[in-house]
């Protein structure tokens, strides 16, 4: 039987506050473990406050074409939530006038969003440096009416960065579903003919990689070059950088390492890989995320917690850098998964 | 106490032998931490190592640990399998060339 998200399946995980209540309760209430506000405090670094405005990460919306096992969003073809044309007017807003160098635009598949393509052609009228849209690539395979998006994102000078859980055929689609990794590997080889990530091309393309099950990722670097050297000799694909991102034990992977017995090895793991140094970087202290609805949050995690940030402004329509700046950022046990081995963000490693 | 001899959550205990003996529990871990650094071999190559030899000591733990570091380091089903067999069959080889010892006893006591 096809995967359905939590929310259609009406899982108690669903709820955000259950799946605060479980992350602060057992092991950690039990202190086996500490508290996430604790084991910070322990090397100073509570309270967790931002520093400057780099990126500015909007969710379009939560509806997807694939249903993966790990998806923190718990996203589907069932989800309908959808941002909205004024809400976008509003993004653009702050689009225009904000200091961060970075506009990543995420979801679901954000591609779905009927007004993907106007969002996207205003935004980057913009100028801002550094614009990324997070595809899943099956999308652009998905329907005829996607086929195109190469072309377009390379009009609009999009980095496009994709999931891509594993160079193989078999782990991809156990985690994304079947047939995954064929399309993917096609839509990356339609990327490559339009010119992403070929010599002399500005065009960047990045793939994110997290673990297919209850282990953490090693070494990007070691994992970069695994990709690239498969992906080149099978496939002859090419990309540019590999981020690999570590599952964070909310949504859907929380539901996964509950029923699999995996929770209390799993959270162990990420505390036990605790790196200070990865809390100096956390992307919590250089974004913002914006949700379907225009809520403002300091990650896309806390977003799906339902966590809004802790300031006097909480919505897009409101928006004050300056006011959002001096803001303290909220955190439970799930931030473990931002601050083990060498971190973890959107952008990869971080440590 | 368990009533137990093995029990997996006792791996994360690990550790805890430096209490007991901080100097050697120390030196111990700094020098396994040591090994299993980028060297002549690379650490997924001695992550398949420590692999083989876990089977063939039957360690329990250490089967746990290195399969979950082999998953970790992006080692597959197939590779890890090839391994445990590398071990497999030096363990047996070396129970076969003592067969050459029992012919040796064999010839020397028969007429």
């Amino acid at each position: 039987m096809k995967l359905k998200s939590l929310k259609y399946r009406k899982d108690d995980l669903s709820s955000p506050a259950n799946q605060l209540e479980y992350l602060s309760n057992g092991i950690f209430k039990e202190k086996e473990l500490p508290y996430f506000k604790d084991k910070i405090a322990q090397t100073g670094h509570f309270p967790l406050k931002p520093k400057k405005l780099e990126i500015l990460q909007i969710n379009l919306g939560y509806m997807c074409n694939q249903v993966c096992g790990h998806c923190h969003v718990d996203a589907g073809p069932d989800r309908k939530e959808i941002m909205t044309r004024e809400t976008m007017h509003q993004c653009l807003d702050v689009i225009k006038t904000t200091g961060a160098h970075t506009l990543d635009l995420t979801g679901g598949a954000p591609e779905m969003n009927p007004d993907f393509r106007w969002f996207v052609e205003e935004a980057s009228k913009a100028g801002i440096r550094d614009f990324i849209v997070r595809s899943n690539l099956t999308i652009i395979l998905a329907n005829k009416k996607y086929h195109d998006l190469p072309e377009f994102f390379k009009k609009h000078n999009v980095h496009v960065v994709s999931s891509l859980p594993f160079y193989k055929r078999e782990k991809t689609d156990k985690q994304r579903g079947s047939g995954v990794f064929d399309k993917s590997i096609k839509a990356l080889q339609m990327l490559n003919k339009v010119g992403y990530a070929q010599e002399g091309s500005n065009l960047k393309l990045d793939l994110v990689y997290n673990p297919s099950g209850a282990f953490l990722p090693t070494d990007q670097a070691a994992m970069e070059n695994d990709f690239k050297l498969a992906l080149k000799e099978d496939f002859d694909i090419d990309f540019n950088n590999l981020f690999a991102i570590t599952n964070l034990p909310i949504s859907r992977f929380l539901e996964y390492l509950i029923a699999s017995e995996n929770y209390e090895d799993y959270m162990y793991a990420l505390v036990e890989a605790y790196n200070p140094a990865a809390v100096d970087n956390l992307m919590c202290t250089n974004t913002i995320s914006v949700s379907w609805d225009g809520w403002l949050y300091d990650c896309d995690f806390n977003q799906m917690l339902e966590l809004k940030v802790k300031s006097k402004v909480k919505h897009i329509s409101e928006y004050n850098e300056d006011l959002l700046n001096d803001r303290e950022i909220v955190i439970s046990q799930h931030c473990y998964g931002c601050t083990a081995g060498a971190g973890s963000s959107c952008q990869g490693s971080v440590a | 106490m368990s009533k137990s001899y093995y029990d997996p959550s006792d791996l994360r205990k690990f550790g805890e032998i430096t209490e007991w003996s901080e100097e050697l529990g120390k030196k111990f871990f700094d020098y396994y931490g040591k090994v299993f650094e980028e060297g002549a071999l690379s650490a997924r190559e001695k992550s398949l190592i420590a692999l083989a030899v876990s089977h063939v000591v039957k360690c329990p733990y250490c089967i746990d640990a290195y399969t979950k570091d082999g998953l970790q380091r992006g080692i597959t089903k197939e590779e890890m399998m090839e391994a445990v067999h590398a071990g497999a069959a030096i363990e047996s080889g070396a129970t076969l060339v003592h067969g050459v010892q029992m012919m040796n006893k064999y010839k020397k006591l028969s007429m």
